[in-house]
């Protein structure tokens, strides 16, 4: 489309592709310091972690270094703590995923009607996600969760006095302290994403369908679902990403401990306090091999709209 | 029925915002009267929780913070015009492959290159050292920016450009005059998007930094050991780190959404 018009240079269509050596180089020219960075800082690291995790070598025994073959992997895999992480990271992401994609799409829902002070409530809304991550975790741990002076204890006992329970709520109940945490976080992303969804849906088929006397719910099921679908799509799998690497909250509201120890964690763990590089290496490839999973599904859902963008 | 939905979005919207709002107003209080339960709305307001914070020396780790975050995203929009420009407006064989390329590398989690992350900065003696971390953040912003300043330079009208060309207007004067006005507000919300990303990050920092280089959100984490004895020097400690990106975030709410989701969103 952007081609310039035959006048000035002959061969519209395949112009690109005639362009000589020179000329193309000279395109390629801004694109490269770019891609070469890119290529150097994240690709060559991922590839020595590879070479890593073949490898015997724990720091605090430099002379034992080797190669190990698969032993890294199978140690992965029958490790309990290691093998625990995996549970872990899968349970704590798909649960922070769903749970605030269904509040984030509720809350989209209720802030696409006019109301007073929406504006009020998008910008209270948004607050949580604005948090720096660790300020968060900690707001969560000590002003929240303390058992004796937190918040949520000082409600319960507003609520019903003296006698009110107290639970313990990080030793009580851990991965459910960390989940709530990331889902209060992460809710605000759904909803901004899943709003653009509603406030770009075409107004024209809802008004026609009301006007043929549809109800709420059959707009919602037959029109707003559909559109929103690859909202949806892209804020699990964005939300995916961002969940399955979480570091922060685990690393702050538990340290990791009372079963709570994802992926993340436990290779931090694992090099830099059991200077286990070889086996930290190895989760880490595991950790790999389940994004490119996500990652493969991610790709496609933003190459669609992609493919949109092209054809409009 | 539309003013009971009025009223719980009102509820939800008080419910999210009720633990910034109890951040904040302990900050405010004594370290007694923000240990209490129940809480105590209504205690004096003091500001020696900031005070106590400011005394833990934080200007050296919040303007370690500074520097990292702002490095990094002058040498993210250095390596991300350019290559913005080369997928978008001139563009070269092969573009969506190469925009592919650098957003699958978002993908790939930074777990999985920490190690030998960390093995070269022992190496070379870069461990602690502010630099490194402006390389790593570069490399963590750069997919993300270039794939939202290709979606802004997407947006320059090609008739304009070959108006431009047929004018026999230049390559800095196409850019001077046609390029900046229209890819400035993006370049703006792409480094405030780089900028959040890199003050946010806890985990390299944590890992390759320590007495030196230590930044804002790793000085936070020392405060873990205070185990809620000093529970409004915390929260004056998680407001003062979280102001810059909350006013950020707020001046530029959709933008944000917009990187978020690498620009798929408009």
């Amino acid at each position: 489309m952007r081609e310039a018009p035959a006048r000035t240079e002959p061969g519209p269509p395949a112009r690109t592709r005639r362009l000589g050596a020179a000329a193309r180089w000279a395109r390629r020219a801004p694109l490269l310091p770019a891609l070469i960075f890119t290529i150097v800082v994240t690709q060559l690291p991922f590839v020595a972690t590879l070479v890593i995790s073949l490898m015997r070598w724990n720091s605090l025994d430099p002379a034992n270094r080797g190669f190990a073959g698969l032993d890294n992997y199978a140690a992965v895999f029958t490790d309990p703590d290691l093998r625990g992480a995996i549970g872990v990271t899968v349970l704590l992401t798909a649960t922070v995923v769903l749970v605030s994609l269904a509040l984030g799409l509720g809350l989209a829902l209720l802030l696409d009607r006019g109301f007073a002070g929406r504006g009020v409530v998008r910008t209270m809304l948004i607050a949580p996600f604005l948090v720096v991550p660790v300020a968060a975790a900690l707001l969560w741990k000590h002003a929240l969760y303390n058992p004796e002076y937190g918040l949520l204890n000082g409600v319960l006992t507003w609520l019903f006095g003296a006698d009110a329970p107290q639970p313990e709520w990080i030793s009580g109940m851990p991965l459910l302290a960390v989940e709530a945490a990331l889902v209060w976080q992460w809710t605000p992303f759904m909803m901004l994403i899943l709003l653009a969804g509603l406030q770009s849906r075409p107004q024209d088929a809802v008004e026609a369908a009301r006007i043929d006397g549809a109800t709420s719910w059959q707009v919602f099921r037959h029109l707003t679902l559909p559109h929103l679908r690859q909202y949806l799509e892209l804020g699990a799998l964005l939300g995916s990403i961002y969940v399955v690497q979480n570091f922060d909250a685990v690393f702050t509201i538990t340290s990791g401990g009372l079963g709570t120890a994802n992926l993340p964690y436990t290779i931090y763990q694992t090099f830099y306090q059991a200077h286990d590089y070889g086996r930290a290496s190895a989760a880490g490839v595991v950790v790999v091999v389940g994004s490119i999973v996500i990652a493969t599904f991610a790709l496609r859902v933003v190459s669609s709209l992609l493919r949109e963008e092209v054809r409009g | 029925m539309n003013r009971l939905l009025g009223l719980a979005a009102w509820a939800a919207g008080l419910l999210f915002f009720a633990p910034v709002a109890w951040m904040v107003l302990t900050s405010l209080h004594s370290e007694p009267d923000a240990a209490t339960n129940p809480p105590s709305l209504a205690a004096p307001i003091t500001f020696d929780g900031y005070a106590e914070f400011f005394d833990s020396n934080p200007w050296p780790p919040l303007i370690n913070s500074m520097s990292a975050s702002i490095g990094s995203t002058v040498l993210v929009l250095l390596l991300a015009v350019p290559a913005a420009y080369a997928l978008s407006i001139k563009k070269v064989e092969k573009w969506s492959d190469v925009l592919f390329f650098f957003l699958s590398t978002k993908m790939l989690p930074v777990v999985a290159g920490l190690l030998p992350i960390y093995l070269v900065a022992q190496h070379t003696g870069m461990l602690d050292n502010i630099s490194f971390l402006v390389v790593l953040y570069t490399s963590m912003n750069l997919p993300i920016a270039v794939w939202l300043m290709r979606s802004f330079l997407a947006e320059v009208p090609g008739e304009i450009l070959e108006a431009a060309a047929l004018d026999g207007a230049g390559l800095v004067t196409t850019l001077r005059r046609v390029v900046a006005p229209v890819a400035l507000p993006g370049i703006a919300a792409t480094s405030l998007i780089c900028f959040i990303f890199s003050w946010n990050e806890l985990l390299f920092a944590r890992v390759l930094t320590g007495v030196v280089a230590g930044t804002a959100p790793v000085h936070l984490t020392g405060f873990v050991t205070s185990q809620g004895l000093f529970l409004a020097k915390v929260c004056a400690a998680a407001v003062v780190v979280s102001l810059p990106v909350l006013v950020a975030g707020f001046a530029a709410q959709d933008k944000l959404v917009q990187g978020l989701s690498l620009g798929a969103v408009k």
